[in-house]
């Protein structure tokens, strides 16, 4: 019965979790889109730009109110579902969850301010200077709850004593070894989400109704955002690899079906197990985990089989692991190849195959988020606390977690359908061009034609 | 001042912000949908989404700002309340997640619906009365700990009329305050046919809210005796609250200085707030937590405290620009910007 209890748990936390990491994203990413798209079209005086901020801010509240929504819904699940966990954790990591509060009540007021003043100053920079705000809060609030993400995963700042942290510092548990790398990850990752999402919704317009200079102007930036992003999401993956292999190296070595310790590693892709933990039917690249893992081909990496195999990460990470990497290949990839046909004349980058990538690329984008995200949590089990608290030591022992269950996926359903029906109304009934027109109608009725 | 007394006054203000802020909101969109109702909504509607649209998130942060605090500072909290809360609590946290997407689905999305206005308005008073048990649970008598775990006693919950005349009194003073704040601001909009109406609600709220404080009072000496000594003890911040109903009353019914009107209500929700606040100290939770057992480290509470100055510093002035843009600013309130 206990058991039943921590699974349905962490089912619950895992459904809350995997529903709002969707919103959280955009909400973490969309404002810089916004700000850029805003501050090139005030630069440039073109209209479509400024349209562009306008309708992505207008897209991203509706998209805000079930991140908020959802993230309430968890921060109050970690003390309902995990009591046991905040009464002990809580003592360390109540700064940076309050700091959290703090930057999402900074971006929640400069939000409300923005999009109620579009039209209230006569310089138009100081309306685009309230998505500073909006996009440093987005962006502090995933730092610092990734800070607290980091301390469950490298717990520090503190002494074990009769079972309760004492002589806390509050700031080293925040600056634990894990936050560098994963504040990194998730904030590339964010970013490159966002753009990815916002190209491919150009790219799908342009695919059902034919291509226009609104729609072309938003796919070249934001392919530019996510080239840019790709680039450094990969470093980024590439940083928290390395630090894997040096702190955390069980969670590597599951995803990569590393058993014994050796040297000059091979990096296995896909495949499957056997009975007797024999890969079968994978690809292997020589070496080239230790390359990953130390910088170095030659280097040794640490296998599973040197830990307790109580203490063992469940092998199933390895597919998580293999698709998100490869999705952040793929997205790179895409973006590459639409800038070499975009400067090599030859080709059109706007065919009708580049433009079905890059829309696949905005739900794929997503994907990886989710499947870096279980990779992440999944991987760490059974520890909530590595290290310190077991996951079944943490959850609460109330039986009716079970139809709690059932009630949120209920709830998460029924939201996240509203939200699509909401926003494709929203836009379908209203595209651009015809916006673009009607706004610049009343532009020149005003008889004041600058932009600027 | 040790830190956790400055914690728990600095949560219990965020409270009480959030007692104004989110009854202005919650009464709202129940005095939204009624006037949808009974045909009334041309008068009032436009009125009440002018002014909740650039606000309703920050009404959901104050929310979470304490609750986090609170589990910050006194993380015993979370274990107690955590386990006996699960099921209301997650109640709560539905009717939170379906009011406030569903808010901005109505707002911001391209269709108004009655069916969006309905789950809006009616989840503004199912939240009062779910968030309000954790009051009643404080009192102690609900939670049991048998064997290390912590449950709660519905049975006993259910049966009590004190969780009854607390939830009521929730319910009724959400929709006081929020008619009385909306009447404030109809008339800085001069909008004469919207303040007609809702000062009609204010006038009719305030007397089951008057009878209702006074019906939990009586029922909280029955049940904490420790808790209503210590209020008694306190008479005179309750008189006060009492004579500034008063005036509150005597400003809507005369139909004048409305601003002054409302003042009189914060204030009085404020004395009343802190008296019971005041009397229930030092317990978080009868009586299994006391403010001093439950601190977190000084290191932690020390952190917070330095966090939270610096956190206000950045609040404070983007709050009163929200106020001068969307609250005070007049043209923006009549509509014109």
């Amino acid at each position: 019965m206990a058991i039943d209890t921590v699974l349905w748990s962490r089912l619950v936390t895992g459904l809350t979790l995997a529903f709002h990491v969707i919103f959280a994203t955009i909400g973490v990413g969309v404002p810089l889109m916004i700000a850029i798209a805003e501050f090139i079209g005030i630069r440039k005086k073109d209209y479509h730009y400024i349209l562009m901020a306008k309708r992505w801010a207008r897209g991203f509240v509706i998209s805000v109110a079930v991140g908020v929504v959802t993230g309430t819904a968890i921060s109050l699940q970690l003390a309902l579902v995990w009591p046991n966990f905040m009464k002990l954790a809580g003592n360390v990591i109540a700064l940076p969850l309050f700091m959290e509060v703090f930057a999402f009540f900074f971006e929640a007021i400069f939000l409300g301010i923005y999009l109620y003043t579009w039209d209230r100053f006569k310089n138009r920079y100081i309306h685009w200077l309230l998505t500073i705000p909006i996009v440093a809060g987005a962006g502090m609030s995933a730092v610092f709850i990734t800070t607290v993400n980091g301390f469950m995963n490298q717990p520090g700042g503190f002494v074990m004593e009769a079972g309760q942290f004492t002589a806390v510092d509050p700031v080293q548990a925040m600056l634990n070894t894990a936050t560098f790398s994963k504040v990194f990850h998730v904030l590339s990752s964010a970013y490159l989400t966002a753009a990815a999402m916002l190209a491919g919704i150009a790219a799908f317009a342009m695919l059902r109704k034919g291509v226009s200079a609104y729609h072309k102007k938003a796919l070249n930036l934001m392919m530019a955002v996510v080239l840019l992003f790709g680039l450094l999401n990969t470093l980024a993956g590439d940083v928290s690899a390395k630090f894997l292999a040096e702190h955390q190296p069980e969670k590597l070595a599951a995803a990569e079906w590393h058993f014994e310790t050796e040297s000059s590693a091979d990096l296995v892709l896909m495949g499957w197990l056997n009975a007797e933990h024999e890969i079968l039917g994978a690809i292997h690249l020589p070496k080239l985990l230790s390359f990953l893992a130390f910088g170095d081909f030659n280097a040794e990496v640490k296998g599973l089989e040197e830990f307790p195999k109580d203490e063992w990460p469940p092998l199933l990470v390895h597919y998580l692991f293999d698709f998100m990497a490869g999705i952040g290949f793929t997205l790179l990839a895409v973006s590459l190849l639409y800038f070499l046909f975009l400067f090599w004349k030859k080709r059109n980058e706007l065919n009708k195959w580049m433009l079905r990538m890059i829309a696949l690329s905005a739900p794929l984008a997503f994907l990886a988020v989710e499947m870096g995200w279980f990779y992440a949590e999944v991987g760490r089990q059974p520890w909530i606390i590595r290290g310190y608290m077991r996951v079944e030591e943490a959850a609460t022992t109330s039986p009716n977690v079970k139809v709690l269950f059932y009630v949120f996926l209920l709830l998460y359903i029924v939201l996240g359908i509203t939200c699509v029906v909401v926003l494709r109304r929203l836009f379908n009934n209203n595209p651009a061009e015809v916006e673009m027109e009607k706004w610049l109608k009343e532009k020149s009725n005003h008889s004041e034609g600058d932009p600027a | 001042m040790s830190y956790e007394l400055i914690g728990i006054s600095v949560l219990w203000l965020f409270l009480y912000g959030y007692l104004i802020v989110a009854s202005i909101d919650f009464g709202a969109g129940f005095f939204a949908f009624y006037a949808r109702l009974t045909k009334q909504d041309h008068l009032i509607n436009r009125l009440i989404s002018r002014y909740l649209s650039p606000v309703w998130e920050i009404t959901n942060v104050f929310f979470v700002f304490f609750y986090i605090g609170i589990v910050g500072f006194f993380p015993d909290t979370a274990y107690y309340y955590g386990s006996a809360l699960l099921v209301p609590g997650s109640i709560a946290i539905i009717l939170l997640a379906i009011r406030g997407s569903f808010y901005a689905f109505e707002n911001y999305g391209s269709k108004k619906s009655i069916v969006y206005l309905f789950l809006y308005g009616a989840t503004g008073l199912l939240i009062p009365a779910s968030l309000s048990v954790a009051l009643t649970l404080s009192e102690g008598g609900f939670i049991k700990e048998q064997g290390g775990a912590v449950t709660l006693d519905y049975w006993t919950l259910f049966t009590n009329p004190l969780s009854w005349s607390i939830v009521g009194l929730a319910i009724v003073s959400v929709l006081f305050i929020s008619s009385s704040f909306l009447v404030f601001y109809a008339s800085r909009a001069e909008d004469h046919s919207a303040l007609k109406l809702l000062r009609n609600y204010a006038l009719f709220w305030s007397t089951p809210t008057i009878i209702l404080a006074l019906t939990a009072f009586i029922y909280l000496g029955q049940h904490n005796e420790r808790h209503f000594q210590n209020m008694m003890d306190l008479w005179w911040l309750l008189a006060l609250s009492v004579a500034l109903f008063m005036i509150a009353m005597w400003l809507l019914f005369n139909g004048r200085r409305y601003g002054l009107a409302f003042i009189c209500v914060m204030l009085q929700f404020f004395c009343a707030f802190f008296a019971y606040g005041i009397g229930q100290y030092p317990y978080i939770l009868d009586p299994y937590i006391t403010i001093q057992s439950s601190a977190t480290s000084p290191a932690m509470g020390l952190a917070l405290v330095v966090v939270f100055i610096g956190g206000l510093l950045l609040l404070i002035p983007s709050l009163i620009l929200v106020f001068k843009l969307f609250l005070f600013d007049a043209d923006y309130v009549k509509g014109k910007k």
